[in-house]
């Protein structure tokens, strides 16, 4: 094989894989961030609401403020009231008609603020207001943007997410919001190994790099034309004992 | 037998035969032979294909004698093509680019040469049409195709004229060189749209400014010289091309509309002519109300002056044959054709004849001849035409005349019907062959099985209905079995019969009686849905079509979905499929509703359908005739649902709480998810908005309905299992970045649950851009797409998985699944552009996966799953080498053994269609696009199928040998024993 081509495309490739890592870690600290408090508040915050009715007619109210901060490192933070007295009789009758529980956030981007352009409508998502009341308002709710910073969509579920109809006795169980709240950008998808194939290639080139002895055609397949030899030979002796074996005439 | 260009693998055969007779290792050697391709003797033993051009815009027979075999199409899909017109085959064909570029704005033939302008002028090409060769290609000056014609000088036909929006040029037909080219004068003002030529030293150009005046234009042949101009008062006229033809020795003829008059000009005057005006009142005819009349004349030979006599249509079915009189401007009527549908000169020798399509019943269309000259029918003329029960009415006449030995005329016809059928008839009305070229436009197809014969059907029914005592059911227990052996028994004969007979002639017609299931469900029926809206039905056996079906009313841009609401399983209920037609600009749809296997429609009471639909989606909910629902969703989000019986519509409210479905608007980037409720409104719960800014939808799929897969999981090499994270409401969302730079430009693929909205993952692939081709399935999206800074394609495949434990491992559910899967994703080089791409289906989902490719090149790859697996290690290990991983890679190979079509390509592959087979080890695989190609690939070979060539023979012979040598030796055994007793 030509190792000169090869060798120069290793080369030309080695930029774009350090870009590449480049990328990555940029990424991957964007998707770390953003459970826990973040006491900076330099960022804005918008509204998240809910609705959960007995009639599954949405009417939304006000949940809680998400605290969004854009730029390099995006974080966000929820601060939300406790249910009230009123609110959680609903969510357990909602449950018990197993109706819906929906959130939703208005449509805005984490980076470009300064233009403020208002994107009307919301993005909404929703969970069986069973598991919610089952799983003592233990909800994960996820933010998703896509790559310049836009939110595209919100999810909502609870740990655990079944409804096995288990009573919630404890008033006490279902007045504050125990939230995961996470931020996911999307993740680059993986380019073509080049590098690191060729890289192995050619270790394992210079590993059989040592030239090995050039057996002769007899010396290395001695044991399957012996083999053969005998074969023939047994086969053509047991010829005339067996008598008429037309077949065997090739 | 095949052409030696062919590259293919062709296994050999023969060395399973060798392998007995030599030592152990070549036997070893012989097994690695056998793998994937195809045996030489196996090629078209499972697979066919049909060739097809498209709707025929140009149509011209080779010469005219009797035994010419030869004619010649030009299509809207941009196709050159000779048929052999004694057989309809196709000799050649010759398939250029698609879009306007490749487009074929005329044909014309003159003697062995055929001249075509492709691309509105771009190009000027000449073709031998004995061996369909190109002799030579010009390219022209830039300027839109007006027109075409053929130049003589002294009697022979040498140049070619064409006429475009500002010039005219001249070449010569033996090698395309440019004779001159001449700028038209004042080309913004006038249009010039016709070029003419009667023999003379002058080309003649005829160019009109609407509702003003006619420029005539006379160029000498010699050097492109204006040798006259003059321009004639003529304010009723607006377009030469569409209301003027030229006959007589180089009258202009024009028909207005408006004060229903013809208008005679004679084009070579010397003096200033004039229009004279002949009104069509006074020859005693009259134009249709709201009818366009049309002319049609006819030049037998560039080198002379048109005929004198054309053709006025008059209306949708009246035509009169007229002729100019010698003096240039009176007209004497010869013969009045109504009703007429199709009108056609056609010349042979010296004589020209005009053929005649008239309708004669209900059934058949009757075609005549005439004499032109006199307009007197011919004798012994009479062609009939049958018309189909659901077929399309004729559209174009194309008539191959021919002098007999007797010097009377002789004539061939080719119809072209509405559905871009060609019927080719001879005398007396035998239809010698007939091509359905609206099959090289199928939008959507499906595979349904066939009924069972008679005799299982019978067996079928008896578990299906009630019981009525035990005696009766013994009894029909005891005759269906009886049914059974007669049946056997016949086949048994049948075997013994047919294999007397020589193998060639063992060909049994399929006919839709004969028509059933197979003992593995390998051959079913194929109903293909074309964009022309004629729906069929084919065999997928031997490729023959069995029911045809032509939609009328149907728009050109209309959007297709077919849906297999009964499967052929429910006996005595017939099979049922509905053809969702939508109008792409209204959004309102038609339902058709039929059976698949004869094509009828079904006299089903269908929904009322007044507002536009969204959505249309099947519900695993039967009724009580076993018919899917239907439900289809209208742009006020209220759902109709089909069949909507009183029991369905029950069903429907109880389950309503748990019907999701998902709409997508490209438009606003906007997917939203909607829940059923009991009055069948719907509630908007989830939504998802993607800006338009920055990305637009491009492509939505979710899974297969019928798709099984049959391990949950994947062993490890550590013997822990990694478990598939299956879940079937899962939609893969395409985007393409509305940056296009280079740079910036990316693809993005969205992982989104149907039910819940919820975005399981979303990947970038950045310095990307489409077009996307993917595959959705099992627990993978595979996908294609270019990338803009290596300038290649590239394949990447996304795995899902739960991890090692299951979540719930007894049902799926997507409002319970609360953790996110892990996804694995790599990237391949792939060194092919593709066009499209299916990955292969099974019964039960043992068999091991491949994704079929369509190549431009018109080859369908079978590439195996396996090379497209996120886990190939980097880096060789025990435990990846346990799990049989292939290492890394980054370029996929493409080996042309995995040509599962080997030299028989198919052109522009449009769709792959594959339908899993009774066998669980073969797939059947349906290739669409300008052909159409069936075969059927074994992903996994045929682990449930004994070889061809496996030696019943032998090993029935050692069984039987065995058995003999037992029985010997045990008695042997019993005698010796015996005498040692006595010993």
């Amino acid at each position: 094989m030509a190792s000169v081509p090869r060798s120069f495309l290793l080369l030309s490739i080695i930029p774009t894989i350090l870009i590449l890592c480049a990328d990555f870690a940029c990424c991957n600290t964007g998707r770390k961030t953003g459970d826990g408090l973040d006491t900076d508040f330099s960022g804005f915050s918008v509204p998240l609401e809910h609705s959960f009715q007995v009639d599954d007619v949405s009417r939304f109210r006000m949940r809680g403020a998400l605290q969004l901060r854009g730029g390099r490192e995006t974080s966000v933070s929820l601060s939300q009231s406790q249910l009230s007295e009123e609110d959680r009789n609903t969510l357990k009758e909602v449950a018990a008609v197993d109706g819906l529980y929906k959130i939703r956030v208005p449509r805005v981007s984490l980076t470009d603020r300064q233009t403020e352009r208002q994107m009307d409508g919301y993005l909404t998502a929703f969970v069986r207001a069973c598991s919610l009341v089952e799983s003592h308002l233990s909800d994960v709710i996820t933010l998703h943007t896509d790559v310049s910073g836009y939110l595209i969509g919100v999810s909502i579920v609870t740990i655990p997410g079944a409804c096995r109809g288990t009573e919630v006795e404890d008033e006490v169980d279902l007045e504050a919001f125990n939230t995961t709240l996470t931020i996911i950008a999307p993740t680059n998808a993986p380019q073509p190994e080049t590098a690191l194939f060729i890289e192995r290639m050619d270790i394992e080139h210079e590993k059989r790099g040592k030239p090995q002895e050039q057996k002769s055609f007899f010396a290395k397949y001695w044991y399957l034309i012996l083999g053969g030899a005998i074969f023939l030979m047994a086969s053509s002796s047991a010829q005339p004992s067996a008598g008429g074996a037309e077949e065997q005439q090739s | 037998m095949y052409p030696p260009s062919l590259v293919v693998t062709f296994t050999k055969k023969s060395s399973v035969k060798m392998a007995k007779l030599t030592s152990l290792f070549v036997i070893s050697l012989s097994f690695f032979c056998i793998s994937e391709a195809v045996f030489e003797d196996q090629v078209g033993k499972f697979d066919w294909r049909q060739q097809y051009v498209g709707k025929t815009l140009f149509a011209h027979f080779e010469s005219n004698t009797q035994s010419s075999k030869k004619m010649f199409v030009a299509t809207d899909k941009n196709i050159f093509a000779s048929f052999n017109s004694r057989t309809g085959d196709l000799l050649w064909r010759h398939v250029d680019k698609t879009g306007p570029e490749g487009s074929i704005d005329i044909l014309l033939l003159h003697g062995q040469d055929a001249l075509m302008v492709v691309g509105d002028g771009r190009l000027l090409r000449s073709w031998d049409t004995n061996i369909g060769g190109l002799n030579w290609e010009a390219v022209l000056d830039t300027g839109s195709f007006q027109a075409a014609c053929f130049v003589a000088i002294q009697d022979t036909v040498k140049l070619v004229a064409v006429l475009k929006k500002a010039a005219l040029s001249l070449h010569y037909l033996s090698n395309g060189h440019q004779k001159w080219v001449e700028n038209l004068p004042d080309s913004d003002a006038v249009q010039y749209q016709a070029v003419y030529s009667g023999g003379e030293e002058e080309v003649y150009v005829l160019g009109v400014v609407p509702n003003s005046h006619l420029t005539i234009i006379a160029y000498s042949l010699e050097d492109g010289e204006i040798i006259k101009q003059r321009s004639v008062e003529a304010s009723w006229l607006s377009s030469v091309e569409s209301s003027c033809v030229v006959v007589g020795q180089g009258v202009l003829m024009c028909v207005d509309p408006a004060t229903l008059a013809l208008y005679t000009l004679p084009i070579q005057a010397e003096e200033t002519p004039e229009f004279s005006q002949i009104l069509l009142q006074s020859l005693d005819l009259e134009v249709s109300p709201g009818f366009q009349p049309v002319l049609v004349s006819s030049q037998p030979h560039p080198a002379r002056s048109p005929l004198s006599e054309f053709f006025l249509q008059l209306g949708p079915d009246h035509h009169v044959l007229l002729q100019l009189n010698a003096d240039g401007y009176t007209i004497a009527p010869l013969r009045d054709f109504q009703p007429a549908f199709l009108v056609s000169f056609a010349t042979t020798g010296k004589k020209t004849v005009a053929a005649v399509m008239t309708p004669k019943n209900e059934t058949a269309c009757a075609i005549n001849l005439f004499s032109v000259d006199s307009g007197r029918r011919l004798l012994d003329t009479t062609v009939l035409f049958p018309l189909e029960l659901n077929g399309g009415k004729p559209h174009a006449l194309y008539v191959h005349a021919f002098l007999k030995k007797d010097d009377s005329v002789g004539y061939r016809v080719l119809v072209q019907t509405q559905d871009h059928a060609l019927t080719f008839i001879q005398q007396p009305g035998r239809v010698v062959w007939t091509r359905e070229e609206a099959l090289a436009d199928v939008v959507t197809m499906e595979m349904v099985d066939l009924p069972l014969t008679g005799t299982q059907a019978e067996l079928e029914g008896e578990f299906g209905k009630k019981a009525d005592g035990l005696f009766p059911m013994v009894l029909k227990r005891l005759s269906s079995q009886v049914t059974l052996l007669q049946a056997w028994l016949a086949h048994l004969w049948k075997l013994f019969y047919e294999a007397r007979k020589p193998r060639g002639q063992v060909k049994n017609e399929v006919t839709i009686e004969t028509l059933s299931r197979d003992e593995f469900n390998l051959q079913k029926m194929m109903v293909m849905v074309t964009a022309s809206g004629k729906l069929f039905g084919i065999d997928s056996k031997s490729g023959s079509i069995l029911w045809k079906h032509y939609l009328e009313n149907v728009q050109p841009n209309a959007a297709f979905k077919l849906i297999v609401q009964r499967t052929t399983a429910h006996f005595p209920h017939p099979p049922q499929c509905t053809l969702l037609i939508k109008d792409k600009d209204t959004g309102l749809a038609t339902l058709h509703v039929f059976n698949p296997i004869f094509g009828r429609k079904s006299h089903i009471a269908l929904p009322a359908l007044p507002r536009p639909i969204l959505q249309s989606l099947l519900l695993p909910v039967i009724d009580q005739d076993y018919a899917k629902v239907l439900l289809l969703v209208d742009d006020q989000y209220k759902v109709t649902a089909f069949p909507s019986t009183k029991n369905v519509l029950q069903q429907l409210q109880e389950m309503a709480s748990s019907i999701f479905f998902y709409l997508i608007r490209s438009d606003q980037g906007n997917l939203s998810g909607f829940r059923l409720r009991k009055d069948l409104s719907t509630e908007r719960i989830w939504e998802v908005v993607l800006p338009t800014e920055v990305q637009k939808i491009v492509a939505v799929k979710g899974k297969r309905p019928n798709e099984h897969v049959h391990s949950q999981g994947r062993v490890m090499g550590d013997r822990s299992v990694l478990y598939k994270y299956l879940n079937p409401n899962l939609l893969a969302v395409v985007t393409e970045s509305t940056d296009t730079h280079p740079e910036r430009a990316f693809v993005g693929v969205f992982l989104v649950d149907g039910v819940t909205g919820r975005i399981i993952h979303e990947a970038v692939q950045r310095k990307a851009r489409g077009p996307v081709h993917f595959v959705h399935s099992e627990n993978w999206v595979v996908y294609e797409y270019w990338n803009t800074k290596s300038r290649r394609n590239e394949f990447s495949v996304l795995e899902l998985f739960e991890g090692t434990e299951l979540y719930n491992s007894t049902v799926f559910s997507s409002l319970d699944r609360p953790h996110l899967p892990q996804v694995l994703q790599q990237t391949y080089i792939f060194p092919s552009p593709i066009t499209t791409m299916e990955a292969t289906l099974t019964e039960k989902g043992i068999t091991s996966r491949h994704l079929l490719v369509g190549l431009p090149s018109g080859a369908i790859l079978s590439l195996p799953k396996m090379f497209l697996d996120p886990r190939r290690p980097e880096v060789v290990t025990e435990h990846s080498r346990e799990e049989n991983l292939i290492p890394y890679a980054p370029e996929m190979p493409i080996r042309t053994e995995w040509f599962i079509n080997y030299n028989q390509t198919v052109a522009r592959v449009k769709g792959i269609y594959t339908a899993p087979s009774g066998l669980e080890s073969t797939c059947l695989v349906v290739a669409y696009g300008l052909d159409i190609y069936q075969t059927r690939v074994y992903p996994s070979k045929q682990f449930d199928v004994l070889k061809d060539d496996y030696d019943y023979v032998l090993i029935s012979s050692v069984l039987f040998a065995l058995f003999f040598a037992t029985m010997i030796s045990k008695r042997l055994a019993q005698v010796k024993l015996l005498n040692r007793a006595w010993r």
